[in-house]
Protein backbone atom coordinates (compact mmCIF):
# COMPACT_ATOMS: atom_id res chain seq x y z
CA UNK A 1 0.00 0.00 0.00
CA UNK A 2 0.89 3.30 -0.48
CA UNK A 3 2.58 5.77 2.21
CA UNK A 4 -1.02 8.00 3.06
CA UNK A 5 1.41 10.64 4.23
CA UNK A 6 3.27 10.49 0.97
CA UNK A 7 0.31 13.21 -0.15
CA UNK A 8 1.70 16.03 1.96
CA UNK A 9 5.36 15.87 0.11
CA UNK A 10 6.29 19.34 -0.49
CA UNK A 11 8.16 19.16 -4.26
CA UNK A 12 10.22 22.22 -5.00
CA UNK A 13 9.25 23.10 -8.52
CA UNK A 14 12.21 26.16 -9.06
CA UNK A 15 14.65 28.51 -6.55
CA UNK A 16 13.41 32.12 -6.60
CA UNK A 17 16.75 33.05 -4.28
CA UNK A 18 18.33 33.12 -1.35
CA UNK A 19 17.63 35.02 2.18
CA UNK A 20 20.34 34.73 4.71
CA UNK A 21 21.85 31.01 3.41
CA UNK A 22 17.75 30.22 3.49
CA UNK A 23 16.42 28.55 -0.10
CA UNK A 24 13.35 30.77 -0.96
CA UNK A 25 11.73 28.00 -3.79
CA UNK A 26 8.51 28.06 -5.60
CA UNK A 27 6.74 24.93 -4.49
CA UNK A 28 3.55 23.47 -4.85
CA UNK A 29 2.58 24.69 -1.76
CA UNK A 30 2.73 28.19 -3.13
CA UNK A 31 1.73 26.89 -6.56
CA UNK A 32 -1.65 25.85 -4.71
CA UNK A 33 -1.85 29.38 -2.47
CA UNK A 34 -1.84 31.23 -6.02
CA UNK A 35 -4.25 29.31 -7.90
CA UNK A 36 -6.35 29.92 -4.48
CA UNK A 37 -5.79 33.62 -5.19
CA UNK A 38 -5.88 33.67 -8.74
CA UNK A 39 -9.65 31.39 -8.20
CA UNK A 40 -10.98 33.94 -5.64
CA UNK A 41 -9.68 37.25 -7.80
CA UNK A 42 -11.55 35.57 -10.90
CA UNK A 43 -15.26 34.82 -8.98
CA UNK A 44 -15.28 38.46 -6.84
CA UNK A 45 -13.77 40.48 -10.06
CA UNK A 46 -16.11 38.34 -12.59
CA UNK A 47 -19.57 38.42 -10.30
CA UNK A 48 -19.40 42.24 -9.65
CA UNK A 49 -18.42 42.75 -13.72
CA UNK A 50 -21.67 43.00 -14.44
CA UNK A 51 -23.58 44.41 -11.81
CA UNK A 52 -27.05 44.06 -12.98
CA UNK A 53 -30.05 44.28 -10.81
CA UNK A 54 -30.73 40.57 -10.88
CA UNK A 55 -27.66 38.81 -10.66
CA UNK A 56 -26.60 35.70 -12.29
CA UNK A 57 -24.82 32.67 -11.49
CA UNK A 58 -21.31 33.90 -10.66
CA UNK A 59 -22.66 37.13 -9.03
CA UNK A 60 -25.06 35.99 -6.79
CA UNK A 61 -22.14 33.41 -5.31
CA UNK A 62 -19.89 36.71 -5.45
CA UNK A 63 -22.49 38.24 -3.02
CA UNK A 64 -23.92 35.56 -1.02
CA UNK A 65 -20.25 34.84 0.02
CA UNK A 66 -20.14 38.63 0.99
CA UNK A 67 -23.00 38.88 2.71
CA UNK A 68 -22.37 35.48 4.64
CA UNK A 69 -19.29 36.92 6.12
CA UNK A 70 -20.66 40.52 6.72
CA UNK A 71 -23.33 38.82 8.78
CA UNK A 72 -20.88 36.84 10.45
CA UNK A 73 -18.93 39.89 11.34
CA UNK A 74 -22.05 42.30 12.51
CA UNK A 75 -23.10 39.42 14.10
CA UNK A 76 -20.34 38.50 16.26
CA UNK A 77 -18.50 41.83 16.40
CA UNK A 78 -20.71 44.47 16.22
CA UNK A 79 -21.12 47.22 13.53
CA UNK A 80 -17.43 48.62 14.77
CA UNK A 81 -16.13 45.22 14.32
CA UNK A 82 -17.02 45.94 10.51
CA UNK A 83 -13.70 47.55 10.29
CA UNK A 84 -11.99 44.21 10.16
CA UNK A 85 -14.28 42.64 7.62
CA UNK A 86 -11.76 42.94 4.65
CA UNK A 87 -9.65 40.89 6.90
CA UNK A 88 -12.30 38.08 8.19
CA UNK A 89 -13.55 38.16 4.67
CA UNK A 90 -9.94 37.16 3.45
CA UNK A 91 -9.11 34.66 5.72
CA UNK A 92 -12.27 33.18 4.96
CA UNK A 93 -12.14 32.90 1.36
CA UNK A 94 -7.92 31.94 1.38
CA UNK A 95 -9.09 29.09 3.78
CA UNK A 96 -12.19 27.97 1.97
CA UNK A 97 -10.43 28.10 -1.23
CA UNK A 98 -7.67 25.78 -0.14
CA UNK A 99 -9.86 23.39 1.76
CA UNK A 100 -11.55 22.62 -1.51
CA UNK A 101 -9.62 22.61 -4.06
CA UNK A 102 -7.65 20.21 -1.94
CA UNK A 103 -10.07 17.35 -1.75
CA UNK A 104 -9.62 17.74 -5.83
CA UNK A 105 -7.64 14.30 -6.44
CA UNK A 106 -3.78 14.94 -7.24
CA UNK A 107 -3.72 18.07 -5.31
CA UNK A 108 -1.80 19.18 -2.38
CA UNK A 109 -4.07 20.98 0.56
CA UNK A 110 -2.41 23.63 1.52
CA UNK A 111 -4.07 23.60 5.21
CA UNK A 112 -2.57 20.29 5.83
CA UNK A 113 0.28 22.13 6.61
CA UNK A 114 0.72 23.25 10.31
CA UNK A 115 3.11 26.18 8.93
CA UNK A 116 0.33 27.65 6.83
CA UNK A 117 -2.22 27.63 9.75
CA UNK A 118 0.16 28.70 11.82
CA UNK A 119 0.71 31.66 10.07
CA UNK A 120 -2.83 32.80 9.68
CA UNK A 121 -3.71 32.20 13.66
CA UNK A 122 -1.06 33.84 14.51
CA UNK A 123 -1.46 36.95 12.05
CA UNK A 124 -5.01 37.06 13.86
CA UNK A 125 -3.24 36.77 17.74
CA UNK A 126 -1.12 39.81 17.11
CA UNK A 127 -3.80 41.80 15.37
CA UNK A 128 -6.19 41.27 18.22
CA UNK A 129 -2.86 42.36 20.54
CA UNK A 130 -1.74 45.11 18.55
CA UNK A 131 -5.22 46.55 17.88
CA UNK A 132 -6.52 45.68 21.50
CA UNK A 133 -3.62 47.90 22.51
CA UNK A 134 -3.70 50.83 20.73
CA UNK A 135 -7.93 51.04 21.01
CA UNK A 136 -7.74 50.46 24.34
CA UNK A 137 -4.55 51.36 26.15
CA UNK A 138 -4.17 49.65 29.62
CA UNK A 139 -7.91 48.65 29.42
CA UNK A 140 -6.73 45.76 26.97
CA UNK A 141 -5.49 44.02 30.13
CA UNK A 142 -9.58 43.92 31.37
CA UNK A 143 -9.74 40.69 29.28
CA UNK A 144 -8.00 38.94 31.76
CA UNK A 145 -10.99 39.93 34.29
CA UNK A 146 -14.20 39.30 33.38
CA UNK A 147 -16.44 41.57 35.34
CA UNK A 148 -19.09 40.26 38.34
CA UNK A 149 -16.85 37.59 39.86
CA UNK A 150 -16.34 37.65 43.19
CA UNK A 151 -12.76 39.11 44.83
CA UNK A 152 -11.72 36.17 46.22
CA UNK A 153 -11.71 34.16 43.04
CA UNK A 154 -10.63 36.48 40.81
CA UNK A 155 -6.85 35.50 41.03
CA UNK A 156 -7.66 32.14 39.59
CA UNK A 157 -9.95 33.17 36.90
CA UNK A 158 -7.47 35.39 35.63
CA UNK A 159 -5.18 32.98 35.82
CA UNK A 160 -7.13 30.35 33.98
CA UNK A 161 -7.82 33.78 31.19
CA UNK A 162 -4.30 34.16 31.00
CA UNK A 163 -3.75 30.50 29.90
CA UNK A 164 -6.99 30.53 27.17
CA UNK A 165 -5.75 33.26 25.49
CA UNK A 166 -2.23 32.64 25.33
CA UNK A 167 -3.80 28.89 24.40
CA UNK A 168 -5.82 30.16 21.74
CA UNK A 169 -3.62 30.60 18.62
CA UNK A 170 -2.33 27.19 19.03
CA UNK A 171 -5.63 25.79 18.59
CA UNK A 172 -6.42 27.98 16.17
CA UNK A 173 -4.24 26.55 13.98
CA UNK A 174 -4.26 23.22 14.95
CA UNK A 175 -7.83 22.35 14.40
CA UNK A 176 -7.66 23.57 10.82
CA UNK A 177 -4.44 21.49 10.94
CA UNK A 178 -5.63 18.23 12.43
CA UNK A 179 -9.20 18.17 10.34
CA UNK A 180 -7.81 18.99 7.25
CA UNK A 181 -4.63 16.15 8.09
CA UNK A 182 -6.27 13.62 9.53
CA UNK A 183 -9.35 13.96 6.31
CA UNK A 184 -6.79 13.29 3.82
CA UNK A 185 -5.60 10.11 5.82
CA UNK A 186 -8.76 8.71 6.31
CA UNK A 187 -9.21 9.28 2.86
CA UNK A 188 -5.97 7.68 1.42
CA UNK A 189 -6.40 4.86 3.91
CA UNK A 190 -9.55 4.09 2.40
CA UNK A 191 -8.65 4.02 -1.10
CA UNK A 192 -5.48 2.78 -0.48
CA UNK A 193 -8.24 -0.57 0.75
CA UNK A 194 -9.19 -0.57 -2.49
CA UNK A 195 -6.49 -1.39 -4.41
CA UNK A 196 -5.35 -4.08 -2.39
CA UNK A 197 -8.57 -5.92 -2.44
CA UNK A 198 -8.38 -5.43 -6.02
CA UNK A 199 -5.33 -7.17 -6.67
CA UNK A 200 -6.68 -10.32 -5.35
CA UNK A 201 -9.45 -10.61 -8.42
CA UNK A 202 -12.74 -11.11 -9.02
CA UNK A 203 -13.83 -11.75 -5.27
CA UNK A 204 -11.66 -9.00 -4.76
CA UNK A 205 -13.17 -6.49 -6.97
CA UNK A 206 -16.76 -7.43 -5.60
CA UNK A 207 -15.75 -6.70 -2.23
CA UNK A 208 -13.67 -3.47 -2.99
CA UNK A 209 -17.28 -2.29 -3.81
CA UNK A 210 -16.87 -1.33 0.09
CA UNK A 211 -14.41 0.78 0.93
CA UNK A 212 -15.20 2.51 -2.71
CA UNK A 213 -18.47 3.65 -1.69
CA UNK A 214 -16.58 4.83 1.50
CA UNK A 215 -14.05 6.89 -0.04
CA UNK A 216 -17.21 8.33 -1.94
CA UNK A 217 -19.23 9.36 1.40
CA UNK A 218 -16.36 10.50 3.22
CA UNK A 219 -15.14 12.58 -0.03
CA UNK A 220 -18.90 14.20 0.89
CA UNK A 221 -17.60 14.27 4.63
CA UNK A 222 -14.43 15.72 3.98
CA UNK A 223 -16.36 18.61 1.40
CA UNK A 224 -18.41 19.28 4.53
CA UNK A 225 -15.31 20.05 6.92
CA UNK A 226 -13.32 21.68 4.75
CA UNK A 227 -16.34 24.42 5.05
CA UNK A 228 -17.36 24.03 8.06
CA UNK A 229 -13.31 24.42 9.21
CA UNK A 230 -12.72 28.25 7.12
CA UNK A 231 -16.12 28.85 8.67
CA UNK A 232 -14.89 27.93 12.22
CA UNK A 233 -11.42 29.97 11.06
CA UNK A 234 -13.61 32.86 10.70
CA UNK A 235 -16.05 32.71 13.26
CA UNK A 236 -13.15 32.27 15.81
CA UNK A 237 -10.85 35.31 14.08
CA UNK A 238 -14.52 37.43 14.79
CA UNK A 239 -14.87 35.95 18.19
CA UNK A 240 -10.92 37.22 19.21
CA UNK A 241 -11.42 40.26 17.26
CA UNK A 242 -14.53 41.25 19.79
CA UNK A 243 -12.64 40.98 22.52
CA UNK A 244 -9.97 43.51 21.20
CA UNK A 245 -12.85 45.84 20.45
CA UNK A 246 -14.55 45.44 23.71
CA UNK A 247 -12.38 44.16 26.51
CA UNK A 248 -14.10 43.57 29.54
CA UNK A 249 -16.63 41.23 28.31
CA UNK B 1 11.76 -0.81 27.35
CA UNK B 2 12.41 0.39 24.02
CA UNK B 3 12.25 3.96 23.84
CA UNK B 4 10.50 3.65 20.46
CA UNK B 5 8.10 1.68 21.60
CA UNK B 6 7.31 3.67 24.97
CA UNK B 7 6.66 6.94 22.38
CA UNK B 8 4.15 5.39 20.04
CA UNK B 9 2.34 3.94 23.48
CA UNK B 10 2.62 6.85 24.91
CA UNK B 11 0.89 8.89 21.64
CA UNK B 12 -1.65 6.26 21.52
CA UNK B 13 -2.41 6.75 25.03
CA UNK B 14 -2.58 10.31 24.80
CA UNK B 15 -5.35 10.03 22.14
CA UNK B 16 -7.80 8.34 24.19
CA UNK B 17 -8.16 12.32 25.91
CA UNK B 18 -9.97 12.73 22.24
CA UNK B 19 -12.52 10.96 23.32
CA UNK B 20 -13.61 13.06 25.94
CA UNK B 21 -14.12 15.99 23.27
CA UNK B 22 -16.21 13.23 21.51
CA UNK B 23 -18.34 12.63 24.29
CA UNK B 24 -18.54 16.79 24.48
CA UNK B 25 -18.84 17.57 20.86
CA UNK B 26 -22.12 15.34 21.02
CA UNK B 27 -23.54 16.19 23.85
CA UNK B 28 -23.23 20.08 22.04
CA UNK B 29 -24.67 18.76 19.06
CA UNK B 30 -27.57 16.97 20.54
CA UNK B 31 -28.30 19.48 22.83
CA UNK B 32 -29.22 21.91 19.99
CA UNK B 33 -31.21 19.24 17.80
CA UNK B 34 -33.13 18.50 20.91
CA UNK B 35 -33.58 22.66 21.38
CA UNK B 36 -33.84 23.36 17.36
CA UNK B 37 -36.72 20.71 17.65
CA UNK B 38 -38.58 22.19 20.22
CA UNK B 39 -38.13 25.43 18.84
CA UNK B 40 -37.35 25.66 15.36
CA UNK B 41 -37.53 29.48 14.66
CA UNK B 42 -35.01 30.40 17.20
CA UNK B 43 -32.44 27.78 16.00
CA UNK B 44 -30.96 30.23 13.20
CA UNK B 45 -30.21 32.55 15.94
CA UNK B 46 -27.79 29.81 18.00
CA UNK B 47 -25.80 28.38 15.06
CA UNK B 48 -22.81 31.05 16.04
CA UNK B 49 -22.58 30.25 19.11
CA UNK B 50 -23.32 26.26 18.42
CA UNK B 51 -20.19 26.65 16.53
CA UNK B 52 -17.92 28.66 18.93
CA UNK B 53 -18.99 25.68 21.81
CA UNK B 54 -17.93 22.95 19.09
CA UNK B 55 -14.47 25.24 18.44
CA UNK B 56 -13.90 25.32 22.30
CA UNK B 57 -14.84 21.68 22.83
CA UNK B 58 -12.77 20.34 20.18
CA UNK B 59 -9.91 22.66 21.45
CA UNK B 60 -9.36 20.49 24.10
CA UNK B 61 -9.67 17.43 22.01
CA UNK B 62 -6.70 18.95 19.88
CA UNK B 63 -4.55 19.51 22.76
CA UNK B 64 -4.38 16.20 23.66
CA UNK B 65 -3.84 14.80 19.33
CA UNK B 66 -0.86 17.37 19.69
CA UNK B 67 0.69 15.49 22.57
CA UNK B 68 0.39 12.63 20.50
CA UNK B 69 1.94 14.17 17.33
CA UNK B 70 4.78 15.95 20.15
CA UNK B 71 5.43 12.40 21.12
CA UNK B 72 5.84 11.16 17.54
CA UNK B 73 7.60 13.40 15.62
CA UNK B 74 9.14 16.38 17.91
CA UNK B 75 10.67 14.81 21.17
Amino acid sequence: MEDPIHQFEIVKYFTLGHIAGREIAFTNSALFMAIAIAGITLLLIGGTRQRSLVPGRLQSIAEMSYEFVADMVRSTTGTEGMRFFPFVFSIFMFVLFLNVIGLVPYTFSVTSHIIITATLALMVFFTVIGYGVWKNGAKFLKVFVPSGIPIYILPLVSAIEIMSFLSRPLSHCVRLFANILAGHITLKVFAGFVTMLGAWGLLGWLGAVLPLGMTVALTALELLVAVLQAYVFAILTCIYLHDALHPGH
Amino acid sequence: MDPVAAKMIGAGIACIGMGGAGVGVGTIFGHYLAAAVRNPSAAQGQFANLIFGFAVTEALGIFSLLIALLLLFAL
